[in-house]
């Protein structure tokens, strides 16, 4: 649990769904029984906040709290439960790096310094031009191609303080760096080839 | 090793099409209709007698869970959920079957549908995984297309719906009945049991809760039968595990082998073995990082299975193993972790809110070697007054972790207090 601190967002009026979001809307909540619609909560949560900017002001909270039934106490405490609800705007490309036990093993903490120096801010920072949020994460899942971030919805794995730059370079440009291994080897397969599974061993060198 | 013609996870590593027809291709979805036409009990059976541990942690026996599940339904329906909130740090197996093997899951999913009597199933996958959550739709989206699942599922008159839920970043979700509350659209903050999920579970319906992997290896063990799994492994610890393997190893990977490989052979085998030499090994956490560290010493012998490493005062876990080397500063390594469960806490019990914070503080200030003798033992009294003393098993995940560290590097603690005291009174 992390709290965020909002009392300085400026919170627009008011908030809706586009019509094509609308509809999506309808779709997830059309998966759960009904009557429990609550259960759409989350997704409706996360569709408000890819429409609006990646974040959810206050109004949006409010209308997906009126859309589902709930209170709207009831869709805060999920809001701020859930680490991937962002509470205040950020950064175009916000870059997270995970930094638990597997990943600092690996040296997450050269990573950490590479972001912050060719970016100029320190972990928790948005750059002057708003074009990237930097931010530290817990375990991501991805430990044995420790390190890695995230940004967006992409992850970034295989790290070195050098490819890092170069995919930071990249966003930077307006480009979109090919997510996944900065390596050479296949997703999570032993570098150098495989050692089981030789007869459908392809495109790992 | 395990031969190859034992692996289920086939494109663990997606070498190969994920979709359904490259799925098809590796034998997935092949005579579905005559396994759900055998009916519900021979599919227990059939699952109870391959000795089928579940793989997310606590082990316990998926026949026996599917088991407990009501024969006849009181009006309320039965729902299957699938647990793949993976989050444990050194765990990222349940990734590559979602990513690389959708159709095994979906397949596994109609089956154990059929198992415990649902006619829907949702899949809660951790929000993070964005991508793999896409292919898992698609994936499903396919099988809809197929007439696999949903009504008539392979035209064995069995109808099951089967929907993707994604989170939102929360570690305690993978708790099954914190994973329950989530699905309900509320914070996931664990439920006390009774009433078991079986009993009441999703809306407060009967809900069998099983992880990626337990329910993903089920079509395979139907079709080669539970006679195969259990050739592989020993008794009570049967059929083939995906290690991952990460920290200080040469080749960090992911790899499919025997349950009960011993570890250094595990770690030899496919990860190029440790960095720097077998004997450059510090300690090694074997089951995901809520699993009691071990030392180099018990690391040389130890069998990778659940009651081996019972045995050796540790667990087997998500089976991912963190390896440290000796350049490793090992109490940093475990305020690190320390700060994880702090951080992932859900505040419900005060000894596990309260006491994982009291862990970070003492770790990271033994890290800077700002800390006395006797806080190693104010540590140690920490740890016992969470453990068991919470609502979920998030306390002892949290508290083993440093009790393992004391158990087995206390030395290493108190030389580094004793430098410090010595430092101070020159």
């Amino acid at each position: 649990m992390s709290a965020q601190d909002t009392s300085h967002v400026a919170q627009p009026a008011s908030f809706e769904f586009t019509p094509e979001n609308f509809e999506r809307a309808k779709k997830i909540i059309a998966k759960y029984p009904a009557g429990k619609q609550q259960s759409a909560v989350m997704p409706l949560l996360d569709l408000a906040q890819r429409q609006h900017d990646n974040w959810l002001p206050i109004a949006a909270m409010e209308y997906v709290a009126k859309l589902l039934d709930m209170a709207p106490i009831r869709v805060r405490e999920v809001a701020t439960f859930y680490t991937m609800y962002n509470h205040a705007p950020l950064g175009k490309h916000h870059v997270q790096i995970c930094t638990t036990t597997p990943c600092w093993l690996r040296g997450s903490d050269t990573i950490v310094e590479a972001c912050e120096k060719r970016l100029g801010i320190k972990l928790g920072e948005t750059t002057a031009d708003r074009k990237f949020t930097l931010q530290e994460v817990e375990c991501l899942g991805a430990c044995v191609n420790a390190p890695m971030m995230q940004v967006g919805d992409d992850y970034y794995e295989d790290l070195t303080p050098e490819t890092t730059v170069k995919v930071l370079d990249a966003l930077a440009k307006g480009e979109k760096p090919k997510p996944g291994n900065q390596s050479k080897r296949l997703t999570s397969s032993p570098e150098g080839g495989f050692t089981t599974l030789v007869d459908t061993a392809k495109g790992s060198d | 090793m395990l031969a190859d013609k034992d692996r289920i996870f086939t494109n663990l590593y997606g070498q190969a099409d994920w979709g359904l027809k490259g799925a098809r291709a590796r034998g997935d979805w092949d005579g579905t209709k005559e396994l759900i036409l055998k009916g519900r009990e021979w599919i227990v059976e059939e699952v109870k007698k391959s000795q089928l541990r579940g793989r997310g942690g606590a082990g316990f026996s998926t026949g026996m869970k599917w088991s407990f599940m009501p024969k006849q339904s009181d009006g309320r329906p039965s729902y299957l959920v699938i647990n793949a909130d993976e989050g444990e740090p050194g765990t990222c197996k349940d990734r590559d079957m979602l990513r690389h093997d959708p159709h095994k899951l979906i397949e596994g999913c109609l089956l154990a549908c059929v198992g415990i009597g649902a006619h829907a199933c949702y899949i809660y996958i951790r929000g993070e995984f964005y991508q793999e959550g896409s292919n898992v739709q698609r994936a499903i989206d396919e099988c809809y297309e197929a007439g696999l699942i949903g009504k008539n599922a392979c035209g064995s008159g069995y109808d099951c719906d089967i929907y993707l839920h994604r989170g939102a970043g929360a570690y305690i979700c993978g708790e099954e009945t914190a994973l329950i509350e989530s699905l309900e659209g509320k914070k996931g903050q664990p439920r006390l049991k009774p009433p078991f999920p079986a009993f009441s579970g999703v809306w407060g319906c009967p809900t069998t809760v099983n992880n990626v992997e337990t329910v993903a290896v089920v079509p395979t063990i139907l079709r080669r039968g539970a006679g195969w799994f259990t050739t592989i492994g020993r008794p009570n610890n049967t059929g083939p595990k995906v290690f991952c393997i990460s920290g200080h190893v040469n080749k960090p990977c992911n790899v499919e082998d025997a349950l009960g490989v011993p570890l250094r052979e595990l770690i030899e085998t496919h990860a190029g073995g440790v960095r720097g030499g077998w004997d450059n090994l510090l300690a090694v956490i074997p089951g995901g990082s809520s699993m009691p560290v071990l030392s180099k010493a018990q690391a040389d012998t130890i069998c990778m299975d659940f009651d081996y490493l019972r045995d050796a005062k540790s667990g087997l876990g998500t089976a991912a193993i963190v390896v440290m080397d000796k350049s490793t500063d090992i109490v940093r390594a475990f305020a690190r972790l320390a700060a994880f469960y702090k951080h992932e806490s859900c505040g419900q019990c005060t000894p596990c809110r309260e006491g994982t914070g009291w862990m970070y503080r003492m770790l990271t200030r033994m890290s800077k070697g700002k800390a006395t003798m006797a806080d190693i033992d104010l540590l140690d009294a920490v740890t016992k007054q969470i453990e068991g003393h919470t609502i979920c098993a998030f306390g002892e995940g949290a508290a083993w972790p440093v009790m393992g560290l004391l158990r087995n590097f206390r030395p290493e603690i108190e030389k580094r207090l004793g430098q410090q005291v010595k430092q101070a009174a020159e």
